[in-house]
């Protein structure tokens, strides 16, 4: 007894490059308060402050509930649009060798450096009647600028870059062998990616399709130039919180952002959940 | 189903992976690729399975010729260095893949399929396996999974990349005995790669050797050993000594050490390539050869006692190794640090720039 004691102590403590867990959590923790829960409390508070009635006829009034519509679709569908458009432009970032892939690898985050209120100037030029695109498709009687549709294209623009940056790690990692062994079992090249590819790619592709749609739900600066902006029509929620600021009713604004805030958190935690139970059959854990 | 390899030729960019070559494979063989790494083997067993297209020279199953056939088409069963299982399916769909895709009207229907998955899984002894995912097995686990996947369509003909290179000593024998029992009870042509000579030797019916993109030589595994005809396969198969020797009086000398030539031996200059195993050793020079070599090593390896040995007084690029019986070892033990005079009982001699090797015994 006595002697396994010793040799306990003589082993080395520290095994780890960097210092122990007590400090690198506390420094983590104290900074994910001050930038994190702190702002995300103060909101809760000024929306607790304004009590349960008041707070429920700011959400549920019926221009903000128009606004919750109209975000939700084109969040939806400005997201699906990404996660079939993304996926695409990934899969030809690393499957193919081709001039140019190192440009267009670096052109995917543009959107996240670029400020989306330029970003959001610039496709309302665009796509204006008398834009380059917005003359053409006016040709052919598609009006996208001042219409939902912006708000679908502005959002699409400023959020491809996560379901491409999710997707390309894992499809780069994904073995061509799997692919061959599906071939080699007879597998058409439609099967091979619908029962081989696709199923590896799937908890990744949600992960960048959910990311899209929360960053879509909560997209300002690009939407509005584009959006047009007509109550009840093109109006999105983070319009609403504006103009509540802009009135000074900080409370309504809280209260509106903290649904939208909510409905982010809780398609988060929900993909999270998701995909760790997924990844768990993948890796062996059952 | 035979095998029909025909002036079979492939580059890659500048490197001429396969150099045009040609090979017959029976009916029901078992056909070990032999070579060391960037020897062609891979790339030759991935034209056979259509994985890769060659640039020349045609490939026939049978009657069939199937040179620009699609490998989905095909229909052989291919085995994966790494396994490649589906991550993501459970075993028991991971060996029901093949039927699964196969055209509606061929598929059997899902109860006979699952009937076919099960008796796969018996075959391979882990039905208790069929709902866990490839993470959950080991690595002779996986092995057997890929198998039985591989052959759930039945395939005449089966392709295996380097199939026990990633297990451990023990499971790799108890594998190869048992795919060698599957082999003559289903029949198929199988053809195997591997860098292992003993896997080689111990399982194909015919072995093989490649260098370089070139065929070195097809043999049954007892008539390679017995008589390599380059020196290439010499070098690769079984540990050989090498003593590079000149022509002075009958003898070959290298600096202080000379063998005597064997009666009617040409008298040239060359390579006297020795197995580790024909030698005799003792504690001085014999009439016949006075090699002089210092123990650098004693591994007990099996049934023999391995030693390395390195010249005293004369050259050899490598290392010196010779196997000595248990027996002989303990009734005259070397120890470390020693010199001990070693002499040839049987060579094979490479006359400098000659292909064939001449055979010779004292």
């Amino acid at each position: 007894m006595a002697t396994q004691l010793s040799a306990a102590d003589i082993r080395p403590r520290h095994k780890r490059v960097l210092p122990g867990l007590s400090l690198s959590l506390g420094t983590s923790l104290l900074f994910i308060s001050l930038i994190l829960l702190l702002p995300m409390t103060g909101l809760i508070m000024q929306s607790v402050d304004m009590g349960w009635e008041r707070y429920w006829q700011v959400i549920s009034d019926e221009r903000v509930v128009a606004s919750y519509k109209v975000t939700l679709w084109a969040a939806l569908i400005a997201s699906l649009f990404n996660g079939v458009f993304g996926l695409l432009l990934a899969w030809v970032l690393v499957r193919y060798d081709f001039f140019g892939r190192r440009v267009l690898d670096a052109l995917v985050d543009l959107p996240f450096a670029l400020p989306t209120a330029v970003a959001g100037i610039t496709l309302a030029t665009l796509y204006a009647q008398n834009g380059w695109y917005g003359d053409l498709l006016a040709s052919i009687g598609i009006k996208i600028a001042y219409t939902p549709w912006g708000i679908v294209l502005a959002m699409a623009f400023t959020s491809i870059p996560f379901v491409v940056r999710t997707v390309q790690p894992v499809l780069e990692e994904l073995s061509p062998e799997e692919e061959e062994a599906g071939m080699t079992l007879g597998a058409s090249d439609w099967s091979v990616f619908r029962r081989v590819i696709f199923p590896a790619l799937w908890p990744a592709l949600m992960t960048g399709i959910a990311l899209s749609f929360t960053r879509s739900l909560g997209e300002f600066g690009a939407v509005i130039f584009i959006a047009g902006n007509m109550p009840y029509v093109s109006e999105i929620t983070s319009l609403m919180i504006f103009v509540s600021l802009q009135e000074f009713d900080f409370p309504a604004a809280s209260a509106i952002a903290s649904v939208v805030l909510m409905a982010s958190l809780i398609l988060l935690f929900a993909i999270n959940i998701w995909q760790a139970r997924y990844l768990r059959r993948l890796h062996g854990r059952n | 189903m035979s095998i029909l390899i025909e002036h079979i030729s492939k580059t890659f960019g500048q490197f001429q992976a396969l150099s045009p070559l040609s090979l017959d494979i029976q009916e029901g063989e078992m056909i070990g690729l032999l070579g060391p790494s960037g020897s062609g083997k891979t790339t030759l067993l991935r034209i056979i399975a259509g994985l890769e297209g060659a640039d020349t020279g045609r490939i026939q199953f049978g009657d069939r010729d199937v040179t620009n056939l699609h490998v989905r088409d095909r229909r052989v069963g291919f085995v994966f260095q790494n396994y490649a299982l589906f991550r993501h399916m459970t075993v028991a769909d991971n060996v029901a893949f093949g039927l699964d895709v196969l055209p509606r009207k061929e598929r059997p229907s899902p109860s006979e399929i699952k009937k076919r998955v099960m008796h796969l899984l018996d075959m391979v002894q882990l039905a208790h396996l069929a709902n866990r995912f490839p993470s959950q097995l080991s690595g002779g686990q996986k092995q057997r999974i890929a198998l039985a996947r591989a052959l759930a369509t039945q395939p005449e003909v089966l392709l295996l990349d380097e199939p026990f290179g990633a297990l451990d000593a023990k499971v790799r024998k108890e594998l190869r005995r048992w795919l060698r029992g599957l082999h003559d009870e289903l029949g198929f042509t199988s053809v195997f790669v591997t860098h292992d000579q003993e896997e080689a030797l111990e399982l194909s019916d015919r072995v093989v050797v490649m260098s370089n993109g070139h065929i070195e030589q097809v043999d049954q595994p007892g008539a390679l050993y017995a008589s390599p005809n380059s020196r290439f396969v010499f070098d690769f198969l079984g540990n050989a000594n090498v003593f590079e020797g000149k022509i002075e009086n009958g003898q070959w000398r290298n600096e202080q050490a000379h063998i005597v030539l064997p009666k009617g031996a040409a008298q040239q200059n060359g390579q006297l390539y020795v197995r580790s195993h024909e030698f005799t050793v003792s504690e001085t020079a014999t009439d016949q050869a006075n090699l002089p070599l210092k123990v650098v090593a004693i591994n007990p390896i099996g049934a023999e006692v391995r030693l390395e040995l390195s010249p005293v007084g004369w050259h050899s690029k490598d290392i010196w190794e010779m196997d000595l019986p248990h027996k002989v070892f303990d009734k005259k033990p070397v120890e470390k640090g020693q010199t001990v005079f070693v002499t040839p009982k049987a060579g094979y001699f490479f006359a400098q720039d000659a292909k064939q090797a001449e055979p010779l015994h004292w």
